[in-house]
């Protein structure tokens, strides 16, 4: 079964001779346990496909299935409530609460999810633990550097059970070693059953997934074979 | 091998004295590749032994003009929509090809481009894989590293490719 299914997926800004369309008739699937990577120019449509992938957003025409599930069946609340429990974020522009330290802000999906706090703080430190961030957990994000705020929106996409991460150039700010541990990161996780969709400008991080998808102008055009035994 | 293949394309758009394919070669893929006019002739003769250049008549001055046959024609499509395998690259092959797409009218260089960049993907997620996977000493990983780092570079070098020929196309329509 798969995880994420677009199907014939187009998802067209504005109306008429001013439209623009960012995906245009995308079909993709994605498995239990698969590494996605998404590559292609600034404006091939990454962002939207991985905004549609999680819910954030909703396609001009075509279906998206998570689990089974078409999401355009849904009610908000139904919505809210996938996106918050199963789904991780990565955005592009981090989106880290100023007022919050690294550790809160890290917490705040399960605690959004009903976890206690004090359950919502353990789970966070494991999470900027993997990262390597534990010791910087009461810093607000204007007292870190790029790189280690990236990496706590990393813990925060990470945090408690995600069956589903959706990062978008999750690397930008980070040197080749730390980069390379994030993906050996996501790796981990998806060995570990979820499902990862990522997308990067960088061939050494796409190359750690199981698939490339490469996207121009909106389109799909064209992809590696996944490896054999790496599909389930 | 890629000479023929480049002499082929040159070949595409119309009959041509082996002289004046020397000339051409050189100006479509700069100082990469210097070719003498005695390779040029040895390489013109066996293609026109395999069928894939015809020559014509001897003029006064006793030169021959060579035009591309069907299976030459056939020939250099299927080289341009081929990638080159990482394993068994002669130098270059890669640039040549696409000055030659670039310099041939009517080929289709965004495919060339895509056609190499998928390839040269599976080539670098089969090197993290034995990277990731690698029990070997240090010399291993980083003859794994230095491969690594080969394909990323080929790889940006097509993104490159791409931007610049999209800004031509670009700047030619408006
Ligand atoms: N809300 C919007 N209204 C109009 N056009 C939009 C909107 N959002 C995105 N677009 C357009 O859709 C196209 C795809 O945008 P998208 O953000 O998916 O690109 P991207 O591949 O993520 O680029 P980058 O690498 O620069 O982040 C672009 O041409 C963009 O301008
Ligand atoms: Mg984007």
């Amino acid at each position: 079964m798969s995880v994420v299914r677009l199907a014939d997926v187009t998802r067209t800004h504005g109306e008429g001779p001013a439209a623009v369309t960012a995906l245009s008739g995308v079909n993709l699937a994605i498995e239990a346990g698969e590494l996605v990577a998404v590559m292609g120019p600034s404006g091939s449509g990454k962002s939207t496909l991985l905004n549609l992938a999680g819910g954030l957003d909703t396609p001009t025409s075509g279906t998206v299935t998570v689990e089974d599930t078409d999401l355009a069946t849904l009610t908000a609340k139904e919505l809210a409530a996938i996106r918050r429990r199963h789904v991780g974020y990565v955005f592009q522009e981090l989106n880290l609460i100023p007022s919050l330290s690294a550790v809160e802000n890290v917490m705040l999906p399960r605690e959004l999810d009903g976890d206690r706090s004090a359950r919502a703080r353990e789970l966070a430190m494991e999470a900027l633990g993997e990262v390597g961030l534990a010791h910087l957990a009461d810093r607000f994000p204007e007292e870190i550097s790029g790189g280690q705020r990236q990496r706590v929106a990393i813990a925060r996409a990470l945090v408690g059970e995600r069956r589903l991460v959706l990062a978008d150039e999750p690397t930008g700010a980070l040197d080749s070693h730390t980069g390379d541990e994030i993906l050996s990161l996501l790796r981990a996780r998806c060995d570990a059953g979820a499902t990862v969709l990522v997308v990067t400008h960088e061939p050494r991080y796409a190359a750690w997934a199981d698939r490339v998808v490469f996207l121009r102008d909106g389109e799909v055009a064209d992809a590696t074979v996944p490896p054999a035994v790496n599909v389930r | 091998m890629s000479i023929r293949h480049g002499l082929l394309a040159l070949l595409s758009p119309e009959p041509r004295y082996g002289y004046q394919l020397r000339t051409e070669f050189e100006a479509s893929t700069g100082a990469t590749w210097p070719l003498n006019i005695g390779q040029v002739y040895t390489t013109l003769s066996r293609m026109e032994r395999d069928g894939l250049v015809s020559p014509g008549e001897e003029d006064d001055q006793g030169r021959v003009v060579y035009m591309i046959t069907e299976a030459g024609r056939a020939e250099m499509e299927r080289w341009f929509s081929t990638p080159v395998a990482q394993a068994d690259r002669p130098r270059d092959e890669l640039v040549i090809k696409l000055a030659m797409a670039v310099t041939a009218p009517g080929v289709d260089v965004g495919r060339v481009v895509q056609t190499q960049r998928t390839a040269t993907m599976a080539t670098l997620q089969e090197l993290t894989r034995a990277k990731r996977s690698a029990a070997g000493g240090t010399a291993q990983r980083l003859v794994l590293d230095s491969k690594i780092f080969q394909a990323e570079a080929e790889q940006r070098w097509l993104d490159h490719c791409e931007a610049v020929l999209a800004a031509n196309t670009e700047g030619a329509q408006s």
